[in-house]
């Protein structure tokens, strides 16, 4: 071994003994997460067959009817939000480096964050199963089910908790968008992106999107439960429905969150075993951003049987129904693909083919529940349930089951066995089948959704035994499946490097370290380097491209420019460290001390995860280097340090603050939405009056121009002023959150009173709270500075900060006119 | 008056038979649209699937070698994007004609009830002539003539759904909705809640009959009357044990607003929110044990009542016909 390589070993060594647990390199938490999302999986199944057990005869008392509404609900929650959602994060931090190129994410510290995160959310929401506290209000947690009539706690458990798990999912989405965009080989152009990364670009820009309006909801909802503030009360202005709107904008995005990271394994197999490229890639890229962007606009299909007008119910059906043209361009170019090349048999090839046939079944059946007749009957019948598996098993466990059986040998080094994987996809397929094809007809014959029992005239008994026999030979499956992960003839295999001959780069890292990833950083000229570009394996192994070195011992990775993939920087990731851990453990505290209603340990919780987020920016990132440029190989010269939207960071926090945002536009949203149901929305309160809102407004506003000026002071190396800019700023900025709270203050505006003081005070707590957070940052900024974390030339931190100042004054100015200028405007004063 | 009694006679020797639950067999007109729609897109779902896997297993099985490239991109324009743009184009037109007819309101006039949602079990009351007659988990209709529904809640949401007469509509706090459609079979129907309510949501159900017109006169005559005193021992009970505080019985006391009214509770099908049939034996068990029969539900038992007492109590709620 050469003492390039060695040096990279070293910088990229994994921590042995208990400090295994700092690891942040991204394979390692990859792994963990990937884990830890199918024990989630399984332990969902296990409650699916309690489920199955109930039903399989009518009037069964083998649950209680409060036993089977606590595993219904959880079921639903665990397999959306601590398995598929997760499930997906969890294969890309894994394996879109090596896909890309690259040896780690950008904030590979942030994915592990992400990854303690999901863990203790996790943790805390399942077992409340085991203390009979469990939430009970079903996935979709309707109130006023889940607030004014759903006493106990099992509702808060889902509240926060999954809050919690959101945050994280959020953070990985940031990861996985600046890890497309920036992180690529050089020469990986926006056409030569494996088609997996496309995918997975449009499901993080998704979920950006699509989970702040579920954070707002839940924000709503737990303020209504934990303080008696009436969003969901129609005695006290309130509305049920808005609820409604918020979880499903989020909702139905959500299914195309889970089922196209699994279409982008198919689309990554299936090329593989037809030896040539993927038929009409551009197509498939415009198809995935098409189905990503009709997504959004496709809610309200769920809310067909409220009663909203005529009208509404033809636009969104009408709408719901053209995503099927997406979705067959996709099917259909994978079909294509097959058909010009040379398939080779193989397991992940009947998973993948097994997968598309059943996933067509549930796209059927979705074209016939968007049409707003058909779903009259429909709705919230077991046509339902049938149809929502077919679309997630098919469009997602199919294709995940495919891509274990495909990446085995990437990560284990050997495959796993053909024989029981062929036996597996059969009783997969076939219990599946067994199971949900009856639930079609079940649901139609009149029985409805999250029942714990039906009568036996309902005529539906011999259809929910199939159903429940179906689920067994799914389980045993399933079974199959973990033996052949587990089974000790595995570890004698010999090892087998790219066994199945595929041409994209993440089967380059298997010949290799695991750990270092790729040996040396490609020039990548083509979708599949491996079979296209000559020698490329032999020339990546010996290190004749980019950083094959590490004389600094130091962890680093590549960025390139986001379109073209120029290269950018040399960029130095952090390694190994407790403070992610801490940092959950303490925000996980906030949330869950919350729940049960002790204020002195949330309070004490919140604090140490500011203190432990703090030390964690403080000591690990925005690291000044040591010299300007670093000589990457190839005669290349690279700079270490970049500032402002050349960074990773900047990145980072336009795209945190983009779903920021967006939160708080779902919270306009809901004023906006109470105003037009309710006539008497605005007339009978007072407050907050113009002037406060307005002062608040103008304050902030300062701030953040207060903040540009203090960036160009700390540029021109103008220390004092800088440091008096900058105070000044904060303390500007802290005005103006004091302005805004004392508008509903001195109207004496009372949020248990009514809805509309309530999302008053809302809005301009979540803007005092944002504008309070950028008076920290600014000293955070001036601290930097003292502690010669930052200078004139490396400026990062003011860079961003002073991005998040933009944000703010943003959301002050919205504030200020929606709770200060509307009631005017609407009143006719204004 | 001969023929009526003959037709309630038959009647009751149908509705010993279960009733029917099904959206398959559907006895209104909303319902028959939807029905044939289902038929249709499901034939039309079934084609496209066999063609989809048949050309898998094409692939997969029976082809040798690999395919022109030129041509195969044909397949994935027709495939992907023209079939499935003028199946879907058709599709638009072919179910969305009758959407505005599904939504559209019953004619003025029409017979209007308002049903109410509540856990676990519906109030109905008949709007007839500007007045309220209250009843509860049962609802006869005339046949072949329009009914306009209003729906509400007073708690949470539940959804107001008889698979053979119609789609469901859900019932929301603080909203009113709407749901008409017109009968056209005469028979039994049974009705579910189908949006998901608490803990007894699996036991919220309702019965639906559709009789001919002068039988519906005669039932809802019968129904409009307050019940008489008799000074029964059950009648006794019933009073004096607080029965009264949440139940209305109208001729007897008219203060209990909270549960079922039980003015005519005998001559209903089934009793406790649609799941028992109705007769002595199950009067005599929901008041012995409602809360296993029912878990959560409002009502207490009134385990505390001698055998005797409940007896009486029992043969009394059944008299009310």
């Amino acid at each position: 071994m050469n003492d390039s390589l060695k040096r990279l070993k070293k910088a990229w060594l994994i921590p042995s003994g208990w400090r295994y647990w700092s690891e942040v390199n991204n394979s390692v938490v990859g792994y963990w997460y990937t884990v830890t999302s199918l024990i989630f999986f399984f332990f969902a199944g296990i409650l699916a067959l309690l489920i199955r057990v109930q039903l399989a005869v009518p009037e069964n008392d083998f649950l209680t009817a409060d036993q089977y509404n606590q595993i219904f609900t959880m079921h639903g929650t665990v397999m959306m939000f601590l398995f598929a959602i997760p499930i997906f994060e969890a294969i890309s931090i894994l394996l879109l480096p090596q896909m890309l190129g690259a040896r780690d994410l950008p904030f590979p510290r942030l994915s592990a964050f992400g990854y303690w995160c999901f863990l203790i959310g996790g943790i805390f929401v399942c077992g409340s199963l085991f203390f009979n506290a469990a939430p009970k209000g079903g996935w979709f947690m309707y109130p006023p089910l889940t607030s004014t009539h759903g006493p106990g706690i099992g509702a808060d458990i889902w509240l926060l908790g999954l809050t919690f798990i959101e945050i994280a999912s959020i953070a990985a989405a940031v990861e996985i968008i600046v890890g497309v965009l920036k992180c690529r080989s050089p020469g990986m152009r926006i056409n030569l992106i494996p088609i997996y990364g496309w995918y997975i670009l449009v499901v993080a820009i998704m979920i950006l999107f699509a989970f702040p309006p579920l954070l707002a909801g839940d924000i709503l909802l737990e303020m209504d439960r934990a303080f008696n503030w009436p969003f969901f009360d129609a005695n006290r202005g309130g509305d049920p429905l808005l609820w409604q709107h918020l979880f499903w904008i989020f909702g139905h995005p959500e299914v195309y969150i889970i089922f196209l990271p699994s279409i982008a394994l198919l689309a990554t197999i299936i090329p593989t075993f037809s030896r040539v490229h993927l038929v009409g890639y551009s197509w498939v890229v415009l198809s995935a951003v098409g189905t990503g962007f009709l997504s959004f606009g496709l809610w309200v299909h769920h809310m067909f049987t409220t009663g909203l007008p005529g009208i509404t119910l033809g636009i969104f059906s009408a709408a719901s129904q053209a995503v099927a043209i997406p979705t067959g361009v996709q099917l259909f170019c994978f079909l294509a693909t097959l058909l010009i090349g040379h398939v080779v048999k193989s397991v992940p090839m009947l998973f993948a083919l097994g997968g598309m046939a059943t996933f067509v079944i549930g796209g059927l059946t979705g074209v016939m529940l968007a049409i707003a007749p058909f779903d009259f009957q429909a709705h919230d019948s077991f046509f339902v349930v049938g149809h929502l598996h077919y679309v997630l098993i098919g469009g997602s466990i199919f294709p995940i089951l495919a891509a274990v059986y495909y990446y085995a040998p990437l990560i284990w080094g050997y495959k796993l066995s053909d024989k029981l994987g062929k036996l597996c996809f059969w009783l997969v397929l076939i219990g599946f089948n067994v199971t949900f094809f009856p639930m079609h007809l079940s649901g139609l014959l009149g029985m409805p959704r999250r029942v714990f029992t039906y009568s036996d005239e309902m005529g539906v008994s011999s259809l929910n035994l199939i159903s429940t026999i179906g689920s067994f030979t799914l389980a045993l499956g399933f079974l199959v499946f973990l033996w052949d992960l587990f089974r000790p003839a595995n570890k004698k295999k010999p090892r087998e490097d790219n066994p199945w001959k595929a041409g994209t780069i993440e089967w380059l890292t298997g010949s290799q370290d695991q750990t270092v990833g790729i040996r040396s950083i490609p020039i990548v000229k083509t979708r599949y380097p491996l079979w296209d570009q000559p020698h490329f394996l032999q020339d990546v192994s010996e290190g004749k491209f980019y950083l094959p070195d590490a004389l600094e011992e130091k962890r680093e990775t590549l960025v390139t420019s986001t379109l073209d993939a120029k290269l950018v920087q040399c960029l130095r990731v952090p390694g190994p460290t407790f403070i992610t851990l801490y940092s959950a453990l303490f925000s996980g505290g906030f949330f869950i001390f919350a729940t049960y209603h002790w204020w002195t340990a949330t309070l004490i919780s919140g604090l140490g995860a500011v203190i432990c987020i703090t030390y964690w920016c403080w000591s690990g990132t925005a690291w000044i280097p040591e010299k300007e440029k670093k000589d990457i190989g190839l005669g290349v010269e690279l700079p270490l340090y970049k500032s402002g939207p050349l960074a990773v960071g900047w990145w980072a926090m336009f795209i945190t603050m983009l779903a920021d945002i967006t939160a708080f536009i779902s919270l306009i949203f809901g004023y906006f939405f109470y105003w037009t149901i309710n006539e008497n929305f605005l007339q009978p309160h007072t407050g907050p009056g113009f002037f406060w809102p307005m002062v608040g407004g103008i304050l902030i506003l300062i701030s953040t121009g207060l903040t540009y000026f203090g960036k160009s002071l700390n540029n021109k190396n103008k220390t004092f002023s800088f440091y008096l800019i900058l105070i000044l700023s904060a303390l500007t900025s802290s005005g103006g959150a004091y302005a805004f709270i004392m508008g509903p203050l001195v109207y004496k505006m009372s949020p248990t009173s009514h809805v509309y003081p309530a999302i008053v005070w809302v809005l301009v707590g979540w803007t005092a709270l944002h504008a309070v957070l950028g008076s920290y940052m600014q000293l955070y900024c001036i601290a930097r500075r003292v502690g010669g974390k930052m200078t004139a030339r490396y400026d990062a931190d003011i860079c961003n900060v002073s991005l998040y100042t933009c944000f703010l004054a943003l959301t002050a100015i919205l504030t200020a006119l929606v709770v200060g200028g509307f009631p005017l405007f609407a009143q006719g004063t204004l | 008056m001969r023929k009526p009694s003959v037709e309630l006679l038959l009647l009751g020797f149908l509705s010993s038979c279960e009733g029917s639950f099904s959206a398959l067999s559907p006895a209104g007109d909303k319902a028959h649209t939807i029905a044939n729609i289902f038929w249709v897109l499901s034939s039309v779902g079934l084609v496209i699937w066999l063609i989809f896997v048949s050309l898998q297993f094409y692939i997969y099985k029976i082809r040798r070698g690999p395919h022109d490239q030129k041509k195969t991109q044909l397949l994935v324009i027709g495939g992907g994007v023209i079939f499935p743009l003028i199946l879907i184009t058709i599709s638009i037109y072919y179910t969305l004609r009758p959407l505005p007819e599904l939504v559209a309101r019953a004619p003025s006039g029409s017979l209007a009830i308002k049903v109410s949602g509540l856990q676990w079990w519906w109030r109905v009351n008949y709007l007839i002539d500007g007045k309220e007659i209250e009843l509860a988990n049962e609802i006869w209709l005339p046949v072949n003539e329009p009914v306009q529904l209003y729906l509400e809640s007073e708690d949470v949401i539940h959804s107001f759904w008889v698979p053979s007469l119609a789609g469901k509509m859900d019932t929301i706090p603080g909203r009113r909705t709407h749901l008409s459609f017109t009968p056209t079979k005469t028979g039994h129907y049974r009705g579910v809640c189908a949006e998901f309510c608490g803990t007894g949501h699996a036991l919220m159900q309702m019965d639906v009959k559709v009789v001919e017109k002068k039988v519906f006169d005669e039932w809802l005559e019968r129904q409009r009357t307050p019940a008489l005193s008799d000074g029964s021992r059950g009648e006794k009970v019933f009073i004096t044990n607080g029965c009264i505080a949440c139940h209305t019985v109208r001729g007897i006391s008219d203060i209990g607003k909270l549960g079922p009214d039980l003015t005519h509770v005998g001559s209903r099908h089934r009793i406790a929110g649609g799941i028992l049939l109705n007769n002595k034996t199950s009067l005599r068990d929901w008041i012995d044990h409602t809360e296993i029969i029912k878990p959560e539900v409002k009502m207490p038992s009134f385990k505390m009542l001698t055998d005797e007492d409940k007896n009486h109590l029992a043969e009394w709620l059944e008299g009310l016909k």
